[in-house]
């Protein structure tokens, strides 16, 4: 009779890195309903289109590596990055858009740097900055939020605008955009920012319809959405805290000191938390483990600085939103946290 | 009193960070009495069961031995004495399996048991307090008693050196899933365990023992509740359920608030850490003359009929402990000897149980699945959160694949305990501490090799210098032969000159120095020779 | 006049910092290791000459005057690691001409052979063979660096290069080279 052999620990507490992703994208389930109850049918399409990019992309990189395909499609992690990709950009964006963004983010950001695990940037967000600054238009296009739209957007319509630019009836994106008072709509960061350049007070712009009573229409509850999805994270310990609290303190604390200074001027704490992708990045994005710092020390210098980099670019910088920028400058400067946030091993004069 | 020190005496459980939540399976094993194995036909001894060198083989194929009889003493290399387990014939000496991962063979001593299991004991020693150190503690080294918590150095040694200690620390915790031992140990033998530990701390010479166990262990802890009282140097610490709170390091950690330094000794910190079973052991040597020929062994798993513990002769086969149990492996079957976390596998059950042998483990398949293929890191830093010993997991992973030994040794490779919490939450489910261990074999390797290399180097070098040496010798010979022909011939000719009769005298001189030169031609032909050998 | 002033000023900042620069040459001199010998040092002195010197010494002064560095089989992928750390150069895998990195070996005397002619003795590089003139020769094993210079003088073949023995003390974990025995 022969034995199997085998290495020490011979047992395992069974939660894998497939059942870490699932309990991501599990997560984001909530942000991803309000999100397509506000925004309508097009968020669907586009994490379709940027799922099935990431596999397609994902089967065709691992063939040329010669690695097998079904390993890289077992870890989920394309899908997570396909997702967070998808409902970051625009729901009626044209179809050619995630797909770029979805390739990229594949490929470049993730295999020519070694596959899982290796990649010095988050691919999601890599992607996004790219289409953002290529395609300003079309990525800082949203449509409204379905109450404020004039037209409705059945969605037949939203097939169509997303694969040929014009609804069935021939309207374009733009034309749907237009709001109950005539005038194209942007974000509400987007249109807070260019108010308050042109001398706007803070009170006067939030009159405008895109707000409502906690934030941005919609868009308060989307985050609100994220914040849930992060909290149940959080309660399954697939994310520790240090990050998404280093990023909510590192964003408003300086908020608020900043609005009590300056009142008029500055965008409120609350409206700060619940606009943009604050919460999506707070929990899903800067949270992506690979390209986080590894110790809770070093977590929470990552995620002060995320959150100290959105509330400085948001405020001063050339684009109303910043989760993005922020989280790939702090990428960077990860091995740096890593080296000085080492903990100090047993035995080598550290305080217990 | 410093504040630390007041803090220690008042109780203060410390903590250590990481440390994980395994399922325990103790409720298995502990239910039952430790049962009494019946013999076994043949027994299996290794001569090395220690940490250190073994002793020297004092009996031969075909003795006759009696149970407790030694079978080696510390001889040459200061090792220690293993006995016979019962009485019977030594049948015979030579390599075979020992338990060790590698399942690589080391001399064995089997012995076939005549089954009237005659037993020698040594002269008890009751009245310890009066005896002096040495006397005991050669007493301890004569029962061939070494650490029984799994690491087996030689207890005697861990009091040699006369440093003053704060503490005798006991380690009752058994944080290791599945396996009972010293818990049933603690309930049935209290009172022997503190004879033990008034022994050790005798030994010690320090005023207070602390002994430690783990909260799941309640009946152990009311034992101890009520026989301590009676027993002022010795008190007792609750320590929290958290593998590995058992780890001699972390132990330590709990109770005192310490850290040993890297590369150090618990003695640096004033400290000596001893296994319950160990005072157990101590004690039946010191006051009953024992040598320990019998430890407790748990046997669990699901392929096993009587999961227990078990009271077992050394060198008894581990086919014949788990015989006894009832075992009925599976496909794939894991023999696992020690616990699930830190045990290893046994190539085949000739294995027999050694000193430090304190659980067989036999689990099914969908017990303790096997780990699925390893996948790539994804730098979620989970091992890093659970590491006792604050490494960082996953950077010495990387520098381990990559063969990077100054980095694995700045980033305190030697630190790790292997205790297996990082693979233990791995979502990528990579062997991090098979990927250690490995990487410590070949970082040992190759400071043997670099002081290999730097004797043949000396080596070399005395060669080169002495082939040198030997050639400048050969050479002057050679010039002082030549010298010496030309100045007889010069001679010769200066002579022959102006007399008939100095031609004779010449032709002698020629032969003279013909002569001459041939001597001391054949002297270095003969140095040649001899530098050759 | 401007001219002549700049040319003083250069010249009189030239010589201060010349100064400067000899007294900091003078003060501050490091003893270093000369590089032959960090050089040596990080070969693995089995002195088998596969590289082509007459040792591990004269290689090394070999490189130190711009030898590859790939032509030591015995330290074989991690001495070449090392020397490339050491001077700054890539490291190359190991040159094939002059052998491959094989396990780590020892050589054994079928002594009941050996017909006592001394010639192993003498191409021993670092003397771990011990005999004399028509006795039998022996090694001293953890002398030998298993260099393989001593089988090719032999006029009997009585010496044979075993691999050194894998024993407990100095395995290496390998799991999957347990020998597994079927019993039963």
């Amino acid at each position: 009779m022969t034995f199997k052999l085998a290495a020490s620990p011979h047992t395992h507490n069974r939660r894998t890195t497939q059942q870490v992703m699932r309990w991501v994208y599990l997560a984001l389930i909530p942000g991803v309903l309000i999100q397509t109850y506000f925004f309508g049918f097009g968020v669907y399409v586009q994490i379709l289109l940027a799922l099935v990019t990431a596999w397609l992309s994902e089967a065709a990189v691992m063939h040329l590596r010669n690695r097998p395909v079904r390993h890289a499609w077992q870890d989920h992690t394309a899908i997570v990055t396909a997702v967070l990709l998808a409902i970051a950009i625009p729901a009626l964006a044209p179809w050619w858009i995630i797909v770029i963004g979805t390739l990229f983010a594949i490929v470049v950001v993730k295999h020519i740097y070694g596959g899982v695990g290796q990649n010095l940037f988050n691919p999601a967000m890599a992607g996004y900055v790219l289409l953002l600054i290529s395609f300003p238009v079309q990525l800082t296009s949203w449509p409204l939020p379905t109450e404020l739209a004039q037209l409705p957007l059945p969605f037949a319509d939203t097939l169509s605008i997303i694969f040929t630019g014009f609804t069935q009836a021939g309207h374009s994106l733009e034309q749907l955009r237009i709001g109950v008072d005539g005038i194209t709509m942007a974000t509400p960061l987007d249109s807070l920012r260019h108010d308050l350049s042109q001398s706007l007070t803070l009170s006067e712009s939030l009159a405008k319809p895109i707000f409502g009573s906690l934030g941005g229409i919609g868009w308060a509850w989307v985050n609100v959405g994220f914040l849930l999805g992060g909290l149940i994270l959080l309660k399954q310990r697939i994310i520790s805290w240090h990050i998404p609290g280093g990023v909510l303190v590192g964003l408003l604390v300086p908020a608020a000191i900043y609005w009590l200074f300056n009142p008029d001027q500055a965008i409120t704490p609350l409206l700060h938390a619940l606009s943009g992708a604050t919460m999506l990045g707070a929990f899903f994005i800067a949270t992506d483990p690979v390209t986080a710092a590894t110790s809770n020390k070093g977590r929470w210098v990552f995620g002060l600085l995320i959150g100290g980099l959105i509330f400085v670019i948001r405020t001063w910088g050339g684009y109303p939103d910043a989760v993005a920028f922020a989280v790939l400058l702090a990428n960077m400067t990860v091995p740096v946290i890593d080296k000085y946030t080492q903990p100090i091993a047993y035995g080598h004069g550290g305080r217990p | 009193m410093s504040i630390a020190t007041k803090e220690i005496e008042a109780g203060r459980i410390w903590d250590f960070p990481g440390g994980i939540h395994p399922p325990e399976h103790k409720h298995r094993s502990n239910q039952t009495p430790i049962a009494q194995l019946s013999l076994a036909e043949t027994f299996v001894i290794p001569i090395k069961q220690h940490t250190g060198a073994p002793g020297d083989i004092i009996v031969a194929v075909g003795d006759h031995v009696v149970g407790g009889q030694p079978l080696t003493d510390a001889g040459l290399n200061n090792g220690l004495p293993v006995h016979a387990p019962t009485s019977g014939t030594i049948t015979a000496i030579g390599p075979g399996r020992i338990a060790h991962p590698s399942g690589l063979p080391d001399t064995v001593i089997t012995l076939t048991a005549d089954g009237r299991d005659e037993q020698v004991t040594m002269p008890p020693i009751t009245d310890f307090h009066e005896r002096g150190r040495s006397e005991l503690l050669d007493r301890i080294k004569q029962a061939g008693i070494a650490g029984l918590g799994g690491a087996g150095f030689p207890t005697a040694q861990k009091f040699a050196l006369q440093r003053p200690l704060d503490y005798l620390i006991i380690n009752g915790v058994e944080c290791e899933p599945y396996i009972t031992a010293d818990d049933r140990l603690m309930r049935e033998h209290a009172q022997t365990i503190i004879d033990g530990i008034e022994i050790l701390l005798h030994l010690a010479g320090c005023q207070k023992a602390m002994l430690a166990i783990e909260a799941n262990k309640p009946e152990a802890i009311a034992q101890f509740e009520s026989l301590l009282p009676h027993h002022p140097a010795i008190s007792l610490r609750v320590v929290p359920v958290k593998y590995p709170s058992g780890g001699e390091k972390q132990l330590i950690q709990l109770v005192t608030g310490r850290q040993v330094p890297s590369r150090g000794l618990p003695l640096d910190v004033g400290l000596v850490v001893q296994n319950v079973g160990t005072a157990y052991a101590v004690a039946r040597a010191v006051l009953a003359g024992e040598p320990l020929i019998q430890r407790v062994v748990t046997v669990t798993g699901d392929h096993v009929e009587r999961p227990g513990n078990y009271w077992v002769r050394i060198g008894t086969p581990v086919a014949e402990l788990l015989h006894q149990c009832g075992f009925n492996p599976g496909p794939q079957q894991r023999v696992i000897m020690g616990g699930p976390m830190m045990g290893f596998t046994l190539p085949d059950l000739t294995v027999p149980v050694v000193k430090i042998t304190n659980c067989i483990l036999v689990p099914s398949y969908a017990e303790l699945p096997p780990p699925a293929a390893e996948m790539n890191c994804i730098r979620c830093g989970a091992c890093a959160d659970v590491c006792p010993a604050q490494l960082l997991p996953q950077q010495l992973q990387w520098l381990a694949k990559a063969k990077d030994y100054d980095g694995l040794e700045k980033q305190n490779l030697f630190d790790c305990i292997e205790c297996g919490a990082c693979a233990f939450v791995c979502p990528s489910e990579i062997p991090l501490v098979h990927y250690y261990r490995k990487a410590k074999a070949e970082v040992r390797q190759l400071a043997r090799e670099k002081m290999k290399s730097e004797v043949a180097r000396e080596r070399f070098e005395a060669r080169q210098i002495r082939l040198e040496r030997e050639k400048q010798e050969r050479l002057e010979r050679h010039r002082r032969a030549a010298e010496a022909r030309k100045k007889a011939q010069a001679e010769a000719v200066a002579k022959g000159a102006d007399d008939p009769q100095d031609a004779i005298q010449a032709a002698i001189a020629r032969a003279k120095a013909r002569k001459a030169a041939q001597a001391a031609a054949a002297a270095a032909k003969q140095s040649d020779d001899e530098s050759n050998v | 006049m401007s001219l002549i002033t700049a040319l003083i000023i250069l010249g009189v900042l030239a010589l201060i910092f010349g100064i400067i620069l000899g007294f900091a040459a003078v003060r501050f001199h490091v003893e270093s290791d000369p590089i032959v010998e960090q050089i040596d040092a990080l070969l693995p002195q089995t002195q088998c000459g596969q590289c082509g010197y007459p040792g591990c010494r004269p290689y090394a002064e070999a490189i130190a005057n711009g030898e590859e560095i790939n032509k030591c089989p015995p330290g074989g992928e991690t001495t070449i690691k090392n020397l490339s750390e050491l001077l700054g150069v890539e490291a190359k895998p190991l040159d094939a001409a002059h052998g491959a990195e094989s396990v780590k070996k020892v050589a054994v005397i079928r002594e009941d052979e050996c017909i006592g002619c001394t010639k192993c003795i003498q191409a021993c590089p670092v003397d771990a063979i011990l005999g004399a003139a028509k006795h039998m020769h022996t090694v001293i094993a953890h002398e030998c660096t298993g260099c393989d210079l001593c089988v090719e003088p032999c006029p009997v073949d009585c010496i044979d290069m075993v691999p050194v023995p894998v024993r407990p003390d100095n395995w290496q974990w390998d799991l999957q080279q347990i020998p597994i025995r079927v019993v039963e």
